[in-house]
């Protein structure tokens, strides 16, 4: 295991530190102690290795993120793992807004809750909030998989284009050209994989959820296009 | 973009340290806000006495002129004037006579109100403000947006005994909000949006709302960005706007609740490691009060 104590070197220093690692290295796993609020911490990682944060972090913590898992123990400020184009990025508390935005792929996995535009613009990302999360979630959302255990706020989907939104709780309101849509078995099985990825209880069953998507009136698609989507 | 820190204390041992605390987290917001700050204070104080803080030049033949009759503070540019409560209105009738120069910064029975330009970490120290004690307190940083950069621009504001407010955003309706106001008996010091703000809350808080009510209130009347930190004598209270565009981040334990734009303003609190910490969600409104 490798520490790096931010009350003692620099965000700079880390950063730096975790873009020299090669992917075949042996420090897989690295602690990251003292983070206190700091913003963009771990980001643009690009090796398969294991980051924990002790405690809360600033803005865009992970963001670029590919093949790492980043795990934050504590709250994320606003835009938490954006842009993240694989590996994992686990926030122990609450995330504040944007969280996941335009994030092409990987596993978000949220254990408190998420404020504001989770999942803005997001690109392929999976999201799971085992929490509720805030108004305008999933905006302009193009690909991808939102998933929440509590409930939604409003505007919910507004403006989405193609993504897979499954809420367990109450949406407060749906956006823009957002509408419920039946759950087939194929949505439950995908549901159900999704959870054991992110660790969900085996009493968080994926029958509860509602799935939400695009009603397709707002953007020019045609169906002879899906496969491009 | 500017930066918000508040401290409203429920220890009562914590109160001769608010000042410390919070000049530690009004610097950590520089990066918000490197304009100007500014900062209220809730100190010691009676029913029977007003402080005015005034600020501007030679304010000692201010002091002189009452001598006998108020006990005058300096802080650099400023001068905290504490009289009897029943000699106000004479004191600011001579005010304006004779030292139209002068601006009263904030009146009240516990509040005292510094603001300068310059980056936040030099205003505190000039005003020593980590030796000042108090229940609650609040700060800005301002990057100047709707305003010049001057130091009556810099926040917080103070339109009403012991009240004050900060803000961080922007108001789209403030000149027609100034329009109705203003015949209303609201009068403002500058062409600021927030101070708009902040005369909305005193009109709204004379016409006898409650601190809760008058903000909800201001969910409908006002147009525009905000996250508001406001002060009154015994309350504390945090408002944003419906799409949250402005960040903010809060933290409670037994001891005190505090305000950051950012977590890392509050980082060095004590017991902040086991502090509720959360995001005020978007037009609910938070109010702490204390008797």
């Amino acid at each position: 295991m490798r520490t790096v104590d931010l009350a003692k070197s620099s965000r700079r220093d880390l950063n730096a530190a975790l873009h020299e690692v090669q992917h075949n290295t042996n420090e897989t796993y690295w602690r990251v102690e003292n983070p206190a609020g700091q913003h963009a911490l771990a980001v643009g990682l690009d090796a398969p290795v294991t980051v924990e944060i002790a405690g809360h972090v600033g803005y865009y913590c992970a963001g670029m993120n590919q093949q790492a898992t980043v795990v934050i123990e504590g709250n994320a400020g606003v835009g938490v793992a954006e842009n993240m184009m694989s590996g994992k990025v686990h926030v122990k508390g609450d995330a504040s807004q944007s969280a996941g935005a335009t994030a092409h792929g990987g596993l978000l996995v949220i254990e408190g809750n998420a404020a504001a535009r989770c999942g803005i613009s997001m690109k392929g990302i999976d999201i799971v909030v085992k929490g509720s999360i805030g108004p305008m979630s999933a905006f302009m959302a193009q690909s991808g998989t939102l998933v929440v255990l509590g409930d939604a706020g409003d505007a919910l989907g507004d403006s989405i284009y193609e993504t897979r939104i499954f809420v367990r709780g109450k949406v407060a309101s749906l956006g823009a050209d957002c509408i419920e849509k039946e759950m087939r078995d194929e949505h439950v099985l995908a549901l159900r994989e999704i959870l054991r990825a992110a660790g969900a209880p085996d009493s968080v069953k994926a029958e509860e959820f509602r799935r939400y998507g695009s009603a397709r009136q707002l953007y020019n698609f045609h169906v002879d296009n899906a496969s491009a989507y | 973009m500017c930066g918000i820190v508040g401290l409203f204390l429920k220890d009562r041992a914590l109160e001769p340290r608010l000042g410390e605390m919070l000049a530690d987290m009004l610097e950590v917001m520089t990066d918000r806000g490197p304009d100007s700050a500014g900062f209220a204070v809730y100190g010691a104080g009676d029913a029977a006495h007003v402080k005015l803080t005034l600020r501007g030049a030679n304010l000692g033949a201010v002091a002189e002129a009452f001598k006998g009759k108020a006990e005058a503070a300096a802080r650099d540019t400023h001068m905290v004037l504490s009289i009897a409560a029943r000699d106000e209105d004479a004191v600011r009738g001579w005010l304006a006579v004779n030292r139209p120069d002068v601006v009263v910064t904030g009146a009240g029975h516990r509040i005292e109100l510094y603001k300068e330009v310059g980056l936040p970490g030099d205003v505190a120290r000039r005003f020593d403000l980590a030796k000042m004690g108090g229940t609650h307190g609040i700060g800005h940083t301002r990057m100047a947006t709707e305003s010049a950069v001057t130091t009556a621009g810099a926040h917080p504001f103070s339109t009403g005994a012991d009240q004050c407010l900060v803000h961080n955003g922007s108001l789209s309706n403030h000149a027609s909000l100034r329009r109705m106001l203003e015949p209303n008996g609201i009068s403002f010091e500058t062409d600021n949006d927030s101070e708009v703000a902040a005369g909305y809350l005193t009109w709204r808080l004379r016409e006898g709302a409650s601190l809760k009510q008058a903000l909800e209130a201001s969910l409908d009347d006002l147009d525009g960005f905000f996250t508001f930190v406001v002060g009154t004598e015994n309350g504390f209270a945090v408002l944003r706007d419906p799409i949250s565009c402005k960040p903010a981040v809060m933290a409670e334990t037994d001891q005190y609740v505090a305000f950051g734009s950012e977590y890392r303003a509050l980082v060095g609190l004590p017991g902040i490691e086991t502090a509720r910490v959360f995001e005020p969600e978007p037009t609910r409104v938070y109010v702490w009060e204390r008797n």
